[in-house]
């Protein structure tokens, strides 16, 4: 014991660990009371992306980075129990981070703690979050399956609206005129080197900030900041009531971040890491690519925007985004800090998150994706076998009009439920509808004959209200067998 | 007094040129020269290293256009739409199914084709094919095509891209072209 504290000793003199970590483990930060919990969700980001650095690297000692391979790798990590587990860990790490730095950026704002002295903190925090989207994108894109391979493709045509350098861009993310071997690589040099050593930077920069200007307070209403007075007023009550971080802030951060850890674990063995889905072919066109939940609220966000304000949305809306946050510290440095002196920010934050909600639950149903894959309305739907309006059944089916008009139960939800279209609408009001189509339907003037048009129509004139949601046969409809 | 100095008292009171020693003229511009020494090797190292490795990153492999054969003339029914796939222009070793393209290609007449690109214009999702219903349709937001590419509902920009087709010797040739991209 006694060699074990000399050779302590010895090392900590030529080293000067203690000395150089001491002070900033035990500098003091403010008894926040109340509020402590608040100032976890911090470090259990951080405690997430570490759960990222580690089984991120034991992924990669498996994962090949090649167009032609990666599939395959990926298939055969899963097909391990602990690769399954180290992808399952990866995916909710990954959700775990998201989510933290999300609930860590709003309670950073809502308390202000944006203000001097710490903006930079502030800034370096705005390039943590963009470089945190931009793994959990790129991360989706190397699983290289169908939805990773066509992730990429809806990148590039996204970075196309941008103006006057759009094409350019588009095809620089792709690393080429179409996307294959070189694409993939791209994205793993971009998700394996280049964001980390980002992340890594600002978050050195992030902690050597909090240390240099300290935690900041829990806000006070009628207490602003004002920069003359800060420094010494925040030394002042660190003087009176400072705990040091080390343990008194510290053990909460931990067991915080352990449960956080925990609970990643526990979703990877119990639900497991996302499907890999079909091959990376393009040649497959049985695809609906669809992002990752993180991005779903803007998948769903892009399909419901009149048409005209796409480009703008695409470029224009996450532009004003960054530049909101880049500019808040710069243009608000000083005064209140609580929110409840600053109701504008409480009203945004509700509706960001509304917002976001709102969306993203539009992107769960997605109702504006035509269900392409619905099976034909059976006999029990249409109510009868043989006839005009089993006929106008078919022609409804064939024509793809069940991809976006759903039938008792069946089919798409992109245009209205014609389950009882025969009360709605007249046979007039049909032909015209058919005939003109309208924003979200084609026309099918020239693409029915007479005969098509005819049992369709008898088909979608024998729906009715009484039997919408009976699948059985409906008794009207058998009457209705001859015209 | 010195002796009872600890190692890290020593280390804190680092010796060196303090601010207080008097500098004359003579050195304080030969410590100017050195400083601009010492920051322009670090550049020129700095951009050594970083220009070419920028210039990698950013160069895009030119790609030629060549034409791929995509079947006899006769293998094709007049007015039908079918998938055709050719392998792209010059795929890397290791691209695997990647170095794959598909496409539509409709014979629209004796010697008449048309190629459409699979990339929907609105977000570059692939569209398929209804041969009943005679219209494409995208999986993602619903866009639909009319079977001469042409915008019949949802939010495409623009028609269908197309590739060029030509009629060689009997046999239908398809001319690579790089992804359409949706300009803004």
């Amino acid at each position: 014991m006694r060699s074990l504290k000399r050779l302590w000793a010895w090392f900590d003199d030529i080293t000067g660990t203690s000395k150089a970590l001491g002070p900033p483990l035990t500098h003091p930060v403010p008894n926040a009371r109340k509020s402590r919990w608040f100032y976890v969700l911090g470090s259990a980001t951080l405690a997430a992306f570490l759960v990222q650095v580690v089984t991120g690297i034991a992924l990669s000692s498996s994962y090949v980075t090649g167009a032609g391979q990666a599939y395959d790798s990926l298939r055969f990590i899963s097909g391990t129990s602990l690769g399954s587990v180290l992808r399952g860990m990866h995916y909710y790490g990954s959700t775990a981070m998201i989510i933290l730095i999300g609930l860590h950026v709003i309670r950073v704002y809502l308390m202000a703690a944006y203000k001097y002295p710490r903006q930079v903190s502030w800034l370096s925090g705005v390039v943590l979050l963009l470089g945190t989207l931009l793994m959990a994108f790129t991360g989706q894109i190397l699983r290289w399956d169908q939805g990773g391979f066509w992730t990429a493709v809806v990148a590039a045509e996204q970075a196309g609206r941008t103006p006057l350098i759009g094409n350019w861009l588009g095809h620089f993310i792709l690393a080429g005129a179409t996307p294959g071997g070189a694409t993939l690589s791209r994205f793993f040099a971009a998700h394996v080197f280049f964001i980390p050593a980002v992340l890594f930077t600002f978050i050195a920069v992030h902690l050597y900030l909090v240390v240099r200007n300290g935690i900041s307070e829990p806000p006070k209403a009628g207490q602003p900041v004002d920069p003359r007075t800060y420094r010494r007023w925040y030394h002042a009550l660190m003087q009176r009531e400072g705990v040091p971080f080390w343990p008194d802030a510290a053990w909460r951060d931990l067991f915080f971040g352990c449960i956080v850890v925990l609970a990643i674990f526990l979703l990877a063995v119990i639900v497991g890491p996302p499907e890999i889905g079909k091959p990376p072919d393009p040649t497959i066109i049985q695809a609906s690519p669809r992002p990752d939940w993180y991005f779903l609220w803007y998948f769903a966000l892009l399909s419901l925007i009149p048409n005209w304000s796409e480009t703008f949305v695409i470029v224009a809306v996450p532009a004003i985004f960054i530049l909101f946050l880049i500019a808040l510290p710069l243009v608000a440095p000083k005064g209140e800090r609580s929110p409840l002196r600053r109701p504008w920010s409480i009203v945004l934050v509700i509706f960001m998150v509304s917002a976001i909600g709102y969306y993203w639950h539009e992107g769960v149903l997605a109702p504006w994706s035509p269900h392409m894959d619905a099976p034909p309305l059976p006999e029990s739907v249409v109510g009868v076998s043989s006839g005009p309006i089993a006929d106008g059944a078919k022609v409804f089916y064939d024509k793809g009009c069940e991809f976006c008009h759903r039938i008792s139960g069946y089919g798409g939800i992109r245009g209205p439920d014609l389950s009882d279209s025969g009360d709605r609408m007249t046979r007039a009001e049909m032909v015209t509808r058919l005939y003109s189509g309208a924003a979200n339907m084609p026309s099918y003037s020239n693409n029915l004959t007479p005969q098509e048009l005819n049992t369709l129509l008898d088909f979608l004139q024998s729906r009715h209200r009484a039997y919408k949601y009976k699948i059985s046969p409906p008794p009207i409809a058998q009457a209705l067998r001859a015209p | 007094m010195a002796s009872n100095l600890s190692n890290d008292d020593i280390l804190n009171a680092a010796p060196g040129p303090g601010p207080s020693r008097q500098v004359d003229p003579q050195e304080k511009k030969r410590r100017t020269f050195l400083t601009d020494v010492g920051v322009l090797a670090a550049g020129i190292a700095a951009a050594i290293v970083t220009v070419p490795a920028i210039a990698f990153l950013l160069g895009l492999r030119k790609t030629p256009t060549i034409w791929r054969s995509l079947g006899r003339v006769d293998d094709f029914k007049v007015g039908e739409t079918i998938e055709v796939s050719f392998a792209d222009p010059s795929p890397l070793p290791w691209s695997g199914v990647t170095a794959k393209t598909a496409a539509w290609l409709r014979r629209n007449g004796e010697q008449e084709f048309v190629a459409f690109a699979i990339y929907c214009t609105h977000l570059g999702c692939p569209v398929r094919w209804i041969p009943t219903a005679n219209l494409f349709m995208c999986p993602c937001h619903g866009g639909v095509f009319y079977a001469d590419g042409k915008v019949a509902s949802g939010p495409p920009p623009k028609p269908l891209s197309t590739y060029p087709v030509r009629v060689n010797q009997g046999l239908v040739e398809i001319q690579t072209s790089p992804v359409p991209i949706t300009t803004g």
